[in-house]
């Protein structure tokens, strides 16, 4: 349950967290006003800055273009009927997000293990830390690095040394993944060094004490367990790849389009409000049915309650 | 392969060492085929190390382990012919009660069938008592129903030998003493070798056929449980197997006589005698009877009674002898014939036969 950072809590979720936690009466007033005053300015924040622009959005999204660009008052589905002309955007950020977000997942599993399992526990803290470095210096500067690490002066020239000339890296999708998997990986290897971290090693243990083989074990018991992590991270990185604007903008050139590009063009360039609203909006939709299916699956391979009693 | 030994186990001259810090060393034993033994000492004594040697978790230092008569050096956990009850059980928590049970079967070559993988693991499911409840969740089971899935998921692999890392040390003391009984009984109707590592020694006495008795990373003595309790080694068994007065002493007159500390002389115990000189002797309380002052036969020493602690069926006392502090006293309800018990603060004498006294060198 608690692995999931951006998860919203379902109503029945909030019905299992009513009857688990339990009240005497008398106390029922004061502690619901404990609990209020510490909700409140996060319900506050994410009221102003989330609920209220993203009612301001649905509305937008069902209105017009003004003449000289922004908002004009209707109600029409044509922003939504021409989103098959965004398409190209739609398609790239829905095969590329999850397929990064899988790159990244089959590069962050090793290192979380490593991390987590193998490593000397004296050095763990700081090979850990060392996973966060990276964030030290902005993510921009850092894809600006691989456009000219990519770019013709970059491998391209390297390459024409040994004669393959005209290698093009930069401004394509192989490129864009690259920058995401780069960009990407501790949010993914956090979550499953946490989940890996707190498995009991001697459930590895009376695994091999069955006769199952080292990859046996990997398979029936570590990775089973470690999924609530995997889960995490793979809906974390997914989801935050499905607003991203900054990778394909620098490492796609104009060719590898995000919907976050999109949504950028129409905004600052087009000024198209009614039509940006009506792609983030579906772009919302998209996000909460493909978090409700991850949790579903997480919830029935990994069982509910006594992934977190591990 | 397999030599016609009839030891499913046996140590020789086994060390662990972990860096410069030695867990175990010169461990020789053997356990019989169809044996219960029990490794018993204090925590930190090595036991558990022995029984992960047995397992495969751990490698000897130096030695050999024999599983019926095989080295098993280098054998890794999961080639080896024995399973384990941990401790705390180690169940699957992702897994259901019937899953966990047949873990060992789905891991088995050449495969097994899927009709037979869940006869099997019904079967050993009925003999803990827990047909019916395959289809639960590890975390819906209670502490006692956890226990004995982790019994039956050991036992439905038939291992040549089971080990049993403090098996019952969850449990509360009811439920100790049943699944003790239960233990006994399924260890004699699979014919399987047991070994158990325990710290208490209740357990190991009740249980076992032999008690391996362990302190600091050495076998202090190895016997039949009764033979323990009876002819302690040392005077650290004495000690740690059952309660036992401690007296200093002096063995003197050729190792015929001892002369405690406050001037008494008793004949030496027909046993034999460290040689003459200062001595520690171990009394069982149970050894001692308790007379009334002035009442008839010759009490060896006289005290007072400081503390009476009432067990039901008998009775402690505590009883401060003159010139040899406290001793303790087990007694039955009647020990004193009247069916009165005796207060704190009534005078009394200890009587004992001598050959109850276990001199041991100082």
């Amino acid at each position: 349950m608690r692995g999931f950072l951006t998860a919203p809590i379902g109503p029945k979720t909030l019905m299992k967290l009513e009857r688990m936690t339990f009240m005497p009466a008398a106390t029922n007033t004061k502690r619901n006003l404990v609990t209020a005053a510490l909700v409140a300015p996060a319900a506050a924040w994410l009221m102003i800055f989330l609920v209220l622009p993203f009612i301001a959005m649905l509305v937008f999204a069902f209105g017009e273009r003004a003449p000289e660009g922004g908002y004009q008052a209707a109600f029409t589905f044509a922003q939504f009927a021409r989103l098959p002309t965004r398409a190209a955007a739609f398609w790239n950020t829905m095969v590329l997000a999850p397929v990064g977000a899988l790159l990244c997942l089959l590069v962050a599993y090793p290192v979380a293990y490593y991390l987590a399992v193998k490593a000397d526990p004296r050095y763990r803290l700081i090979l850990v830390s060392l996973v966060v470095v990276p964030f030290w210096t902005s993510l921009l500067v850092r894809t600006y690095a691989w456009m000219y690490i990519l770019g013709s002066r970059g491998i391209p020239n390297l390459l024409s040394m040994i004669g393959l000339e005209d290698v093009r890296l930069l401004n394509t999708p192989g490129a864009v993944l690259l920058g995401i998997v780069y960009g990407y990986l501790p949010l993914m290897i956090m979550p499953i060094y946490v989940s890996l971290e707190k498995l009991d090693r001697r459930l590895l243990e009376a695994s091999a004490d069955l006769g199952a083989k080292p990859v046996s074990t990997f398979f029936g018991v570590t990775l089973p367990l470690s999924l609530p992590g995997v889960m995490t991270g793979v809906a974390l990185v997914t989801i935050l790849l499905l607003g991203e604007y900054l990778i394909p903008q620098l490492l796609g050139g104009g060719k590898v389009f995000f919907i976050g590009n999109a949504l950028v063009d129409l905004f600052l360039q087009s000024r198209n409000w009614p039509f940006g609203s009506a792609i983030a909006v579906t772009l919302v939709a998209v996000v909460v049915v493909i978090l409700m299916v991850a949790m579903r699956i997480a919830f029935r391979v990994a069982g509910t309650r006594q992934v977190d009693l591990v | 392969m397999t030599s016609a030994s009839t030891n499913d186990i046996e140590f020789r001259s086994v060390a662990k060492r972990y860096g410069s810090v030695t867990a175990v060393s010169d461990i020789n034993f053997a356990v019989p085929k169809g044996a219960f033994m029990a490794l018993l000492g204090p925590s930190g004594c090595g036991k558990t190390t022995c029984l992960r040697m047995i397992g495969g978790f751990e490698q000897p230092s130096e030695g050999t382990v024999y599983i019926s008569g095989e080295a098993m050096n280098g054998v890794a956990a999961y080639r080896r012919p024995v399973n384990m009850v941990f401790q705390q059980y180690a169940l699957f928590p992702h897994l259901d009660v019937e899953q966990n049970v047949s873990y060992g079967l789905r891991q088995m070559r050449p495969r097994i069938s899927g009709a037979e993988i869940s006869r099997r693991a019904q079967e050993a499911l009925e003999m803990v008592r827990l047909g019916g409840f395959g289809k639960r969740r590890i975390h819906e089971m209670s502490g006692g129903q956890q226990q004995r899935v982790a019994l039956a998921r050991a036992i439905v692999n038939k291992p040549k030998v089971l080990l049993l890392d403090e098996p019952l040390a969850a449990l509360d003391k009811k439920l100790r003493t049943a699944m003790q009984i239960e233990l006994q009984t399924l260890q004699r109707e699979l014919g399987i070798t047991f070994v158990l590592v325990t710290h208490d020694q209740e357990e190991a006495l009740s249980m076992s056929d032999f008690v391996c008795v362990m302190n600091a990373g050495r076998i202090v003595q190895v016997g039949p449980p009764q033979e323990i309790y009876d002819r302690p080694s040392s005077l650290f068994v004495a000690d740690f197997v059952g309660k036992t007065n401690r007296i200093e002493a002096t063995v003197d007159n050729g190792g015929t006589s001892i002369l405690f500390a406050n001037g008494t002389r008793f004949a030496a115990p027909s046993a034999t005698m460290p040689s003459v000189g200062a001595a520690t002797v171990a009394l069982r309380p149970e050894a001692i009877s308790l007379k009334r002052n002035g009442a008839a036969g010759t009490a060896a020493l006289a005290g007072t009674v400081t503390h009476r602690i009432f067990l039901g069926s008998s009775v402690e006392y505590s009883v401060d002898v003159d010139g040899l502090g406290d001793f303790l006293v087990t007694a039955d309800r009647r020990a004193l014939g009247d069916g009165d018990l005796v207060e704190p603060g009534d005078k009394v004498g200890l009587a004992f036969d001598p050959n109850a006294l276990h001199v041991f060198p100082a």
